[in-house]
């Protein structure tokens, strides 16, 4: 009997030895995407991010990712999994990853974790974002200048702070230039969704907007640009080769500065719980070179560009005032991040309705 | 290009996929199969027809890929189902499965390219006529083959010979057999048509709708195009109804809220499944006319008694 | 040379044991040689397919947890589909049911009692079979085919959620991002262990006895068989085919409901719009390779769940992709349902061409 229990307990041994992690000597770096990397879009640019991490860091890193991870029960298991596969620092990137995240990381007080536009931090896991915001100034600046009808065409997402301030940050821009510029919203309900968003597209085409913007990840809306002979903006990623005719530029995201310096960071073992959001000036946010248009348009929006960079200009400065009148901003103010990053509504000058 | 004319042309695209792959579909099920992989046959045509397309630089090849590559599916489905005689739900659901994997695979080094587009026509003078004549005349050839299907289906159904031996093994597979018919070489050569207009809605998608190729860019039609097909009631002119009808409803969603309607976008979005109910449960009123067209045999396996 | 299937006169018993055994004979060979081509060394790749999601316990935790729901909704699948009603609305009746289920947190965020959370459950089901009674509604009243109706309305709820989450039911001190308030407390599923395990384990064990029992020894068991055999039949015994359809909807449509409350309840902790991978679609699979029979479900529900943890663990340690994972899940379904084929029929070899063409 006691030679039964002592051969089970061996047994169990072997069976535990492969479950847990070898003692590593490399640092194991994990991402969760939400999306498949062959999005070409957000999920997409953190794979760049990670390949970069790869490159950068060479030998001293080892990466892994799942991906297609559903924002639902599903994803707690899915980063557990690379915490316990000795994972030493995650990044989660997508918004609904936070609670998941959260719990995942009190159970693992020694892995660190990033995740990606959410707003709870512990003393484990940090938070990160890009201001895209600046980019969609910048080109509502273009577009207004660019446009001959005066109306644009916004195809976005879902009605999120990150979306709505996107398209605010657009409008403002485009007021400096025009400030009775239109803007068309249409929310196709998906983020990814390359029919609907071609179909949005064609539509708002129809009734009238000869620039096309989106807050969407597929690159069907600039090809229906290009198709129609108007002009539009690329996201996520630089999309010229979709659309060479039509796209004038694109926010590209690029995660690959800040994850670098997070990794280093770790293998220093100076890496804090903070909350970072980078743009123009940090790299993450990076428009990708201009098309198709006039060089003195060009030029304007690299001073914009340059100014934001420096901090000379913030796009949501006062006076500003919401869709309704009302004064949200009193003159010479700039905006905290904290009514940015929560931001739902829409400022004047937006046609129609946010839904709430 | 006035306002009107943009939404007809934007829901002649719309609907084009979802009546080509419910037309095929109405023939597997008329058949006496229920194929519930319309969704994984569709995702195969749309890289199939993507790959072959950009490899040899001609649209005309990738739109015959498309098709080969979802009778390839649909030869799969049958033989699990009509030779090894497996349940058609799970197998049709588990095509789905391999259809969307297989496809990521394939497509993995074509993501991020631009597509070749597959033209409309031009015909001179005809094309140029405003309003009707980018309509009438300016589509691409998949559009115009989608209304022949239309029509050639609703005669070979109901006016041959072989429209007479497909009604005949779904509505009874046992008197089909004892007449002489082969029964699974019937539902072998339905299934491969049904699985030829999946492909064809695939690459459709992935050379008109949106000329690229992306993981999952079917999102969900292919099971908008099996609903159809029950909205039909299996006849081949309520799948063109139905098609358009749901179409147009989803266009018009859009539409609406460009022009600044304050209705909330989820309840725009949910229309078009909302109406089909609707009509489908209006035009179910005909009992009889249901019952005669409904396959009797739609997803009994076959194995003839020895 | 012909490969012929021959009906049997009855089902084989031991092709009812063997058959799944022989579909993982073939998969682990095949999958092997899959693996070996993709330059994977093929024991190291099966082991962590197929072994590990059962050998460790935070494993085998997370595997009852996925399965749960998978078993809770195919097992009132299977009664659905064994009377011939088509419900392949699930996913709708479970997203329904997690709506009715979290309006008890959501618009009494502090109320704590026992009672809290199992007025959630029953909400639960209660939402999942009020929403699976619109097909069977139109079904019975209209001759409305309920293949289009349960698809179409998965939609319809799906988009219902959305906007409740992103809307009304928004968190107000989540900074507008659509989630619900946090459950809390007694709105909240109790756990079984250290891990995740929730008692909606427990709820799909129940149902799976409960259900077997109905379908073995129950008269309602027998109309349901007999209903969904031959129609004719059942009414010349005097069986009533609409309250058949009332009965399997309404039945499967609040086992979903059940399932959609216990993953928010469970493992999400809150409403957000994205509350179910699929679970309502996958269980069709999961009924029917239980062969309609709820023991059958409970074995093909673990399987499905070792199938997705598997190709979970093969993207992390593996390094292959998810597509990779999911056209083996694909093929594994195929071997599955292939072998299947074995119970009812015998598998001869014949030569040239098979005498009873003459007839």
């Amino acid at each position: 009997m006691k030679r039964l229990i002592g051969l089970t307990a061996v047994a169990l041994a072997m069976v535990l030895a492969i479950g847990v992690p070898h003692a590593a000597e490399k640092l194991k770096v994990g991402f969760i995407y939400v999306g498949p990397i062959g999005d070409h879009g957000w999920s997409y640019q953190h794979d760049q991010g990670r390949l970069a991490i790869e490159k950068e860091l060479g030998d001293k890193v080892e990466t892994v990712y799942v991906e297609k991870v559903s924002e639902g029960p599903d994803a707690e298991r899915a980063i557990e999994r690379l915490a316990r596969q000795g994972a030493g620092l995650i990044f989660t990137t997508s918004f609904g990853f936070m609670n998941p995240t959260l719990k995942v990381a009190e159970r693992f007080p020694n892995v660190k974790f990033e995740h990606a536009t959410g707003f709870k931090r512990s003393k484990n896991v940090a938070t990160y974002n890009a201001r895209f915001y600046e980019g969609r100034y910048i080109i509502g600046q273009a577009a207004a200048k660019v446009s001959k009808s005066g109306v644009a065409g916004y195809i976005a997402s879902f009605p999120i702070p990150e979306v709505v301030m996107g398209i605010n940050a657009f409008i403002l821009g485009a007021q400096t230039v025009n400030p009775d510029f239109k803007l068309k919203v249409v929310w196709v309900n998906s983020w990814f969704d390359p029919g609907k968003e071609a179909d949005a597209a064609k539509v708002l085409i129809g009734q009238g907007a000869d620039i096309i913007t989106q807050h969407t990840d597929s690159t069907a809306p600039l090809q229906i640009a290009g198709e129609k002979g108007v002009h539009g903006f690329g996201q996520a990623s630089d999309m010229i080769k979709f659309a060479p005719k039509a796209q004038l530029t694109s926010i590209v995201d690029n995660w690959a500065p800040y994850y670098v310096a997070r990794t280093k960071e770790v293998l220093n073992g100076t890496w804090k719980s903070e909350d970072t959001w980078g743009g123009l000036s940090a790299g993450t946010v990076e428009m990708a070179p201009y098309a198709n248009v006039a060089d003195d348009i060009v030029k304007a929006a690299k001073e914009t560009e340059a100014k934001i960079r420096s901090g000379a200009l913030h796009p949501f400065t006062g006076p500003l005032q919401k869709q309704d009148g009302t004064e949200f901003l009193a003159a010479g103010k700039v905006v905290d991040d904290g009514t940015l990053a929560s931001m739902n509504f829409y400022v004047k000058g937006v046609d129609g309705k946010l839904p709430q | 290009m006035g306002a009107l004319e943009a939404v007809i042309l934007t829901i002649i695209t719309a609907s084009t996929p979802l009546l080509l792959a419910a037309i095929g579909e109405l023939v597997t099920e008329r058949s006496g199969v229920l194929n519930l992989g319309v969704e994984g046959m569709m995702i195969m045509g749309a890289v199939c027809g993507f790959a072959i397309a950009y490899t040899t630089g001609s649209p005309l090849l990738g739109v015959g890929a498309g098709l080969l590559g979802g009778v390839g599916m649909s030869l799969l489905f049958a033989f699990l189902t009509q030779t090894l005689m497996t349940s058609q739900v799970a197998t049709g659901l588990s095509l789905t499965l391999l259809g969307l994997g297989l496809s990521g695979l394939i497509g993995e080094s074509f993501t991020g390219l631009p597509g070749i587009k597959l033209n409309a026509i031009d015909i001179p003078f005809l094309t140029d006529i405003p309003f009707i004549g980018p309509i009438l005349f300016g589509q691409d050839i998949l559009v115009y083959f989608s209304f022949a299907l239309v029509a050639i289906v609703t005669y070979v159904l109901f006016r041959t010979r072989t429209g007479l031996i497909i009604n005949a093994v779904g509505g009874n597979h046992h008197s089909a057999h004892a007449l002489g018919y082969d029964v699974v070489k019937v539902r072998y050569a339905c299934i491969a048509f049904g699985g030829a207009c999946s492909g064809l809605a695939g690459a459709y998608l992935s050379l008109a709708y949106t000329p690229q190729w992306i993981e999952n860019m079917s999102s969900g039609r292919g099971w908008i195009a099996l609903a159809l097909v029950v909205f039909s009631s299996w006849l081949p002119r309520r799948v063109l109804i139905g098609a358009y009808l749901f179409g147009t409803v989803w266009i018009m969603g859009l539409y609406v809220q460009a022009m600044g309607v304050a209705i909330p976008a989820q309840l725009l979005s949910s229309l078009p499944y909302l109406v089909t109910i609707v009509a489908l449960v209006m035009i179910s009123g005909n009992k009889t006319l249901t019952r005669i067209n409904t396959p009797a045999c739609i997803g009994q396996p076959f194995a003839p008694e020895r | 040379m012909k490969l012929i299937l021959e009906k049997r006169s009855e089902q084989s018993r031991a092709m009812a044991l063997l058959s799944p055994l022989l579909a993982i004979a073939i998969t682990v060979v095949i999958g092997g040689i899959i693996f070996a081509s993709l330059g994977l060394d093929p024991f190291k790749a099966l082991h962590v397919y197929f072994v590990e999601p059962v050998t460790s316990l935070w494993s085998i935790e997370e595997l009852i947890v996925k399965a749960a729901p998978l078993v809770l909704i195919g097992a009132g699948l299977a009664i659905c589909y064994s009377a011939n009603v088509w419900n392949i609305g699930a996913e709708g009746q479970l997203t329904i049911g997690a709506l009715f289920g979290s309006a008890i947190p959501v618009y009494f965020t502090t109320w704590q009692s026992p009672l809290t959370l199992v007025l959630m459950l029953v909400l639960g089901g209660v939402g999942g079979a009020l929403f699976a009674a619109i097909p069977a509604a139109l079904k019975n009243r209209f001759g409305a085919n309920e293949i289009l109706t349960s698809l179409m309305l998965v939609y319809v709820a799906q988009l219902l959620l959305d906007w409740l989450v992103r809307g009304p039911w928004r968190d107000p001190k989540g900074y507008n991002f659509p989630q619900s308030v946090p459950f809390e407390g007694w709105q909240l599923l109790p756990l079984l262990g250290e891990g995740r395990v929730h008692i909606g384990a427990i709820f799909a064990v129940i149902a799976v006895i409960a259900l077997a029992i109905m379908m073995g020894r129950s008269l309602r068991g027998f109309e349901i068989r007999v209903i969904g055999n031959s129609p004719r039949a059942g009414a010349f015994a005097g069986f009533d085919q609409k309250r058949v359809v009332w009965f399997s909807f309404l039945l499967s449509g609040a086992l979903a409901g059940l399932a959609g409350i216990c993953e928010v309840a469970g493992p999400s902790g809150e409403l957000q719009p994205n509350i179910s991978p699929g679970y309502g679609f996958t269980a069709i699979i999961v009924a029917f390779l239980g062969r309609l029979n709820p023991i059958g479900v409970l074995f093909a529900g673990i399987l499905l769940a070792i199938s997705y943890l598997g190709g979970e663990a093969a993207q992390v340690e593996l390094g292959i992709s998810d597509k990779t994972a999911q056209v083996f899940q694909g093929m594994l379904l195929f071997f599955i349902l292939a072998c299947d084929t074995l119970i009812l029929y015998r598998v001869k070899i014949v030569s040239g061409r098979p005498a009873t063409a003459k007839v």
